[in-house]
This record gives structure tokens, C-alpha cells and sequence, in this order.
């Protein structure tokens, strides 16, 4: 999973399939064209990547609330000698899609991603009452920009 | 807050669709065709669906998702800034433009705990490149900002993506 073992292609690779992939009867071997490979090395290299977690996902990436869901950012403030429990709690709900330890009074930031938006809520009330900890919850008001691209 | 919606147009095959791939797309020569076979559809009603919800923005992209951590990206700080309310969209607008922010979001203020209610997403591989992107947006915002803080991510807990 570290850095150290992504060589030029796999760099290559992951900056390519950042910005899209087709939707065609053979994908993989336009892909794999287009970064001068064969469909073969660029399927067993996206398998390696995405078994070392170097990549975390590939493919289509949905836009819930466009598809009538709900999507929303929380923030908890849990004391160190409680977090691992409560980490537990949250993380085994299928409902959260990530979750981030971060360096803050809010320390625990995670998305809670539900078909609708009384989901939303059930899954709030859920975790207070396992934790005993307040969920604030920060739903998007407005987005400015959204395209995260990394180098690799 | 009210962004267009497009979900009075997507049907029960589009969502068996959507669960079916989300997990991410099959390894295969023919992934769309896989992915028909295993819900019962032809592979070209497939293509054709996704097509469709790439076009109405249901599919934001079809891509990879790296590992920030792996690709060396080991700073990761959510920036968060107080802002007037009324000139919140328009600074909003200019902080979204910087091509170093990743994410830029208008969110509730909780107060007293969180006064916040700009966020913009900071991705670089030292604190040290963060500092200084925060730096850029101070200034950009000016008198406008009344507060400001970063909060480094230390451990990805979970980050399977969206399950519906």
C-alpha cells in the first residue's frame, strides 16, 4: 500500500482512469489503448492497485441526492478512551460511506449516504442513542466545485 | 440548496443498476455485459441506462478513486471558514475555482461548538504545502473571514463509498 511500490505504469494508469472510463462493449481494451498497454496488463494492474488499496474504488461514481437520496456530512466529538468503541458503531453501519479520524474537538467526521432523507435521520438517532454521543449533523447547503483529481 | 434533481426519472432497473455497480465495476473484458448477466438485463440496456445516467449527472464519472494515504498524499486538512451568510456563495464560488481545492461546500454552523460554514478540501504530501494553500485562501477572503481552522485527517477509518 505504500507509494514505493507504484512504478511509471501504474502511475500512468491512475492518473488516466481519474478522469473517466468509457461505456462500451470492451472498455478495458480501449483504456489500455489509449496507455499503450494491452487489456490483460491494464486488468491484473487495476486488480493489484485495488487489492493493495491503492486504489479504493473504480467505477461509476453516483451522484446520490441527483438519484433522490440523501448525503450527509457529521461531525462527533468523542473522548480518546471511547473512540474506538464508537468508531465500531459507526463503521458497521452500511449507511456510512467514510469515515475520518481528525485532529479537532469534532474528532470523528463521517458521510452518511441513504436513499432518502429519513433515513438520514433514523441512522443519526441510531448512533446517539448506541454512543451516547451528539451527532451534528452538516448537510451541503450549496456545492461551489467537486472534481477531485490526485496526481499519482 | 435547491440543485436540480433528476430523480423523478430514474426507474427500478435503473437502481438495480446502480446497487449492482456501486460496489465498483467488474474485472472483465465485458464488465457492462457482466454486470447485465448478473441482474438479468442484456449488456446493451446497460450501457445504454448508464449512458443515460452519466448524461442526467446521476453518475457523476465512471473512474478510479485513489487512496489519498497511498499515493503519498499524507495531509490531508479539511479548511473550514467563518463567512458572512450573505457573502458566503460568492466567496464560496472564488475558493471552488482555486484548482488545489478539491471539495467546496456551504454546510450549517452548529454554534457554539462550530462556528464554520465554508468548508474547502486541502490535499497535499506535507503540512507544510497545506499551510500554505490556507494562506492563499486567507487572503482571498480577506476581512470576510471572522475565523478559520484546519482539521487534519490522522486515520481513514472506512471508506467503502456509497451503499444504497
Amino acid at each position: 500500500m505504500s507509494e514505493h511500490h507504484l512504478d511509471a505504469l501504474d502511475r500512468d494508469i491512475i492518473n488516466r482512469l481519474q478522469d473517466g472510463f468509457p461505456i462500451c462493449e470492451h472498455p478495458y481494451a480501449a483504456a489500455a489503448q489509449a496507455l499503450g498497454i494491452r487489456e490483460g496488463e491494464l486488468l491484473t494492474r487495476l486488480k493489484r492497485l485495488l487489492d493493495a488499496n491503492t486504489l479504493t474504488r473504480f467505477g461509476p461514481l453516483y451522484n446520490v441526492e441527483q438519484a433522490g437520496g440523501a448525503f450527509v456530512l457529521a461531525a462527533m466529538s468523542v473522548p480518546a478512551d471511547d473512540l474506538e468503541r464508537v468508531v465500531e458503531i459507526v463503521n458497521a453501519m452500511p449507511q456510512v460511506a467514510h469515515n475520518y479520524q481528525r485532529e479537532h474537538r469534532l474528532n470523528l467526521w463521517f458521510v452518511l449516504a441513504t436513499a432518502t432523507q429519513a433515513e438520514i435521520d433514523t441512522a443519526v438517532n441510531h448512533i446517539e442513542e448506541r454512543t451516547g454521543h451528539t451527532v451534528y449533523a452538516m448537510p451541503k447547503l450549496r456545492e461551489y466545485f467537486l472534481e477531485l483529481k490526485l496526481p499519482a | 440548496m435547491h440543485q436540480p434533481t433528476a430523480h423523478f426519472d430514474i426507474d427500478a432497473t435503473d437502481r438495480t443498476i446502480m446497487r449492482a455497480t456501486q460496489g465498483g465495476l467488474p474485472l472483465t473484458p465485458r464488465p457492462y455485459h457482466a454486470v447485465g448477466a448478473a441482474i438479468g438485463i442484456a449488456g446493451e440496456e446497460v450501457m445504454q441506462r448508464m449512458q443515460r445516467l452519466r448524461d442526467l449527472g446521476v453518475i457523476r464519472r465512471i473512474a478510479a478513486v485513489p487512496n489519498h494515504y497511498a499515493l503519498g498524499y499524507r495531509a490531508n486538512g479539511m479548511s473550514v471558514w467563518d463567512v458572512p451568510d450573505d457573502d458566503v456563495d460568492e466567496l464560496g464560488r472564488k475558493v471552488g475555482a482555486l484548482d488545489f481545492v478539491s471539495h467546496c461546500y456551504c454546510r450549517p454552523r452548529h454554534l457554539p461548538v462550530w462556528p464554520y460554514n465554508l468548508f474547502a478540501m486541502l490535499h497535499a504530501r506535507t503540512r507544510d504545502e497545506v499551510e500554505d494553500k490556507l494562506r492563499v485562501i486567507a487572503s482571498l477572503l480577506g476581512d470576510a473571514c471572522r475565523a478559520h481552522d484546519v482539521l487534519y485527517s490522522t486515520r481513514m477509518l472506512k471508506k467503502t463509498g456509497v451503499r444504497l
